[in-house]
């Protein structure tokens, strides 16, 4: 997976050197979407394939839900403590 | 880009596709998705560099607004390493992991299927999307009962689009902007965070 990192840093590089180019961020925005829904397709397709995983949807359901809750509950106690801490004392 | 209902759509289409074998040999070729999986990593990259908006938000802003993401990166790792402790199948590094797409799920769910399979990319397809979900539904509770960062920190890496309106709606315009810093620094380090975790 260094690949891909290498590929997204050359991207960046060149990307950086077109940056005053304006035309090009609408055929780069699309080419990203559409390979993001091809990519998702695909992933529909391995899993529809895939018995395990139609056969265990709902615990593979269950243990998404259980991380989103830890993932807000997380941020969303922590920001309460940045919020008081830097923020709250500009308030009003 | 993060939430039109077009990618679940096409997510949704591909199972049918699968479940009832209509779908052509050479999609099922694992290849073609890495050739594709490699084109959109040159792309997001290029999309980056030549972001000038971006690059400059980032620059002028006070060291205290790249607190806001950080505290959601934290935070994110502590509630989720807290909650994988109730979970059998997916241990705490891959916990991590999905919780490294911030609500980033089209990108961070593509990474996770390349780097840890199918079954955990699909996990992070749904929690981030229920991130998403959650934080356009509760955002007056979590405002009521945590501050005005509160929403902002459950948006994640979608407080800069689908989730900014309901954001700077509750948490008051003054705050747009640190949604929309906050959430632009978490989508640029989605990418290399879940790499750098699933890799080391």
């Amino acid at each position: 997976m260094v690949t891909v990192i290498v590929i997204m840093i050359s991207g960046i590089l060149i990307g950086y050197l077109f940056r005053n180019q304006k035309w090009i961020s609408g055929p780069v925005g699309k080419i990203i979407t559409w390979s993001i829904f091809l990519l998702l397709f695909l992933l529909g397709i391995s899993v529809g394939t895939n018995d395990i995983i139609i056969s265990n949807l709902d615990k593979i359901g269950l243990n998404a839900l259980l991380l989103t809750v830890g993932a807000i509950s997380g941020s969303v106690i922590l920001s309460y403590f940045t919020f008081k801490l830097f923020f709250g004392k500009n308030e009003k | 880009m993060k939430s039109s209902l077009a990618i679940v759509g096409f997510f949704i289409s591909g199972i049918l596709g699968g479940l009832f074998s209509f779908v052509p040999e050479f999609l099922q070729d694992s290849n073609l998705s890495n050739y594709v999986l490699y084109g959109l990593m040159f792309f997001v990259g290029v999309n980056i560099g030549s972001d000038k908006n971006g690059w400059n938000v980032i620059k002028k802003v006070k060291f205290r607004i790249l607190l806001v993401p950080l505290t959601v990166i934290i935070g994110t790792f502590i509630g989720v390493s807290f909650t994988s402790l109730f979970i059998k199948e997916i241990n705490l590094r891959d916990s991590l992991a999905v919780g490294s797409g911030f609500g980033y799920y089209s990108l961070s769910s593509i990474f996770i299927t390349k780097l840890a399979g199918n079954v955990l990319g699909v996990v992070a397809l749904l929690s981030n999307i229920m991130r998403e979900i959650a934080t356009l539904l509760m955002t007056p509770l979590f405002l009521k009962y945590f501050g005005k960062l509160a929403p902002i920190a459950a948006g994640g890496a979608t407080s800069m689009d689908t989730t900014l309106p309901v954001i700077s709606k509750f948490s008051g315009i003054e705050y747009a902007i640190i949604a929309v810093v906050s959430g632009t620094v978490l989508t640029i380090i989605v990418p290399f965070l879940v790499t750098l975790i699933l890799t080391i």
